[in-house]
């Protein structure tokens, strides 16, 4: 069931979500499994930030009816050590790369997207302007003109494609519209939906970030319609994702005119998940797997 | 190999010796579900792991009646496996559970030829006395509550290995001292806060007066339990200087370094995840054991 993402081949329709399979600490819990039967068909990397970050405080998770709200704070080893240590190692997967970038300003963006773009072993990049975690990500992708500002900014940087990964926690469509018309190659959506949990113990907000963002199949049934409106707005490929758990989801992002389909939350509960949804997705439309 | 004196050699590990876990979800039978105390424990048989190493856990969910009713448990829960048992090219583990939530309830509810959702063996494992410190050659075991399931199956492996292993249990009262079962070893002290067997009090009471002995010299503390014992260990060890392993607990999502959601703080600054660091720590590295939502 290959299919193609902006001129780049994939095995089958199904990738990871970012921030929810982290490839290098897979292999230290799996070994060469891992690669032997890789879960996606292109690997795309937790968000990378131009300098350092240790994450939140925990608590970072609290899991709610059919989902999991979590306030991460996009930990990560900084663009530098990105570059020297991570890349070389995710480069050896067997499927194309893709990383995600955020910054807080248009400084940081063309830094990111100049020094990850340049690297043989990236496909494409994602720029994460919806992380709804840390108050700057929120920002661009809630407006249109921040939006196509920020493609404005960026485009000219790099021929690889630029994913635009959309908020829910605003009206995806205007912003879809301004992406399209800055430049990018494809959508993504839908990042967490914000929300909150209190401490059993009557002690406040639980997680140690105050607020966090949910996913899981919780989120289904709004990533689809937003998925939907997005795919008849734009003309360039859409990734859809929220709640995916099985082929059945898969195949209903697809029919609402997403090219590609993310798994996220689902990987948490079976790491192999991506590679039972591509071929569940395979057995649907009756065609053999090549995953 | 690691050559570790007892420990069968296995699959493929990681060059910090741990099992590695095969790659995806599977199922495992249930063969057993009995009570201790107020704690159960149940056996599920592993057709496909490696025997684990003592510290290692395993996510688990049962195949039905999870994310039942008001959608949860969702995710997989997280248990060290308290003992384990090669049966052919199959595994039995042992787990010990307290249900204190939708998670652990489903699990204590078990019934014997039920499925269950596996994976695993992960982490990183308590290490040999001589790896931790060389020239170390002896072993302490620290339990509290729920918390000594893994010390059950590294008594276990110690033994076997010829280290000699003394062995510190606490438990709050009668009902919560159920895992005792998972020790048929002589060389037991035990502590209850209520005062219903052993030593009234603490279990870390006994610690002090034991590290206080020369026989402390040379010896590993290995440590898990309730977050407040672990931090009244990895004091009492560092005052005392001797080297401590704590198996921790945090809320994780996944167990294989996907969710970030485990971070533990370190002494160094900054956070390790537990599932991939972790759970086995040395105390040395922490900043604290007293993590936040740990023991949730």
């Amino acid at each position: 069931m290959a299919t193609d993402l902006c001129g780049i081949e994939l095995a089958h329709p199904v990738v990871n979500g970012s921030g929810t399979f982290d490839a290098i600490a897979a292999q230290r819990a799996f070994g060469d499994a891992l690669l032997e039967r890789f879960p996606f068909s292109a690997f795309v990397s937790k968000t990378i930030t131009p300098e350092p970050r240790s994450g939140n405080p925990p608590p970072r998770l609290w899991e709610t009816p059919s989902g999991l709200i979590n306030s991460i704070g996009l930990p990560n080893k900084g663009l530098d050590g990105f570059l020297a240590e991570d890349l070389p190692r995710l480069g050896e997967l067997p499927v194309p790369l893709v990383v995600s970038v955020m910054g807080t300003s248009h400084d940081q963006f063309r830094r990111l997207v100049s020094g990850v773009a340049e690297r043989e072993e990236v496909a494409a990049l994602e720029l994460n302007v919806s992380c709804p975690n840390v108050e700057s990500g929120t920002i661009v992708g809630e407006s249109p003109d921040e939006t196509r500002s920020l493609l404005d900014a960026v485009r000219p940087l790099t021929d690889k494609p630029l994913i635009v990964k959309l908020t829910p926690n605003a009206p995806p469509v205007p912003v879809a519209i301004a992406a399209e018309s800055g430049g990018a190659d494809a959508i993504s959506l839908i990042n967490t939906l914000r929300a909150t949990a209190m401490d059993p113990g009557g002690a406040g907000p639980w997680l140690g970030g105050g607020s966090g963002g949910l996913s899981g199949p919780a989120v289904r049934a709004i990533a689809l319609l937003q998925v939907s409106e997005v795919a008849a707005a734009v003309s360039i490929a859409v990734v859809g994702m929220g709640g995916v758990a099985s082929g059945g989801d898969a195949a209903d992002l697809l029919e609402a005119g997403a090219a590609v389909v993310a798994v996220g939350t689902e990987s948490f509960r079976d790491p192999a998940a991506g590679r039972r949804i591509a071929s569940e997705l395979s057995a649907r439309f009756g065609l053999s797997s090549s995953g | 190999m690691s050559g570790k004196p007892g420990i069968a050699e296995q699959g493929p590990t990681l060059d910090d010796g741990r099992p590695l876990a095969p790659f995806g979800r599977r199922a495992c039978r249930v063969t057993r579900n009995i009570a201790s105390g107020g704690y159960r424990i149940f056996s599920a048989v592993d057709p496909e792991g490696p025997d684990p190493a003592a510290g290692q856990f395993y996510m688990l969910a049962a195949e039905s009646g999870w994310a039942a009713e008001d959608g949860r448990p969702y995710l997989a829960r997280a248990f060290s496996v308290a003992d384990s048992d090669p049966e052919g090219d199959r595994v039995r583990l042992d787990f010990l559970v307290q249900g204190v939530g939708p998670g652990t309830g489903r699990l204590c509810s078990l019934q014997e030829g039920e499925r269950l959702w596996v994976h695993g063996p992960l982490g990183r494992p308590f290490g040999v006395p001589r790896e931790a410190v060389p020239g170390a050659h002896g072993a302490i075991l620290v339990g509290g509550g729920i918390g000594i399931a893994p010390l059950a199956l590294w008594r276990r492996r110690l033994a076997a290995a010829g280290v000699p292993t003394r062995v510190l249990l606490g438990f709050r009262d009668r009902e919560r001292s159920g895992g005792l079962d998972l020790f048929r070893c002589s060389e037991l002290k035990v502590a209850s806060e209520d005062g219903h067997q052993g030593h009234r009090g603490y279990v870390t009471e006994l610690l002090e007066v034991m590290l206080r002995g020369d026989d402390a010299d040379g010896a590993v503390v290995y440590a898990c339990g309730p977050p407040a014992m672990l931090e009244a260990v990895r004091l009492l060890c560092a005052e005392r200087g001797v080297a401590c392993e704590l198996a921790m607990e945090a809320p994780m999502a996944c167990g294989f370094g996907a969710c970030f959601g485990c971070a533990v703080p370190l002494a160094e600054g900054g956070y390790m995840r537990l599932c991939v660091d972790g759970p086995v720590v040395r105390g040395a590295d922490l900043a604290t054991a007293l993590v936040p939502g740990g023991g949730h």
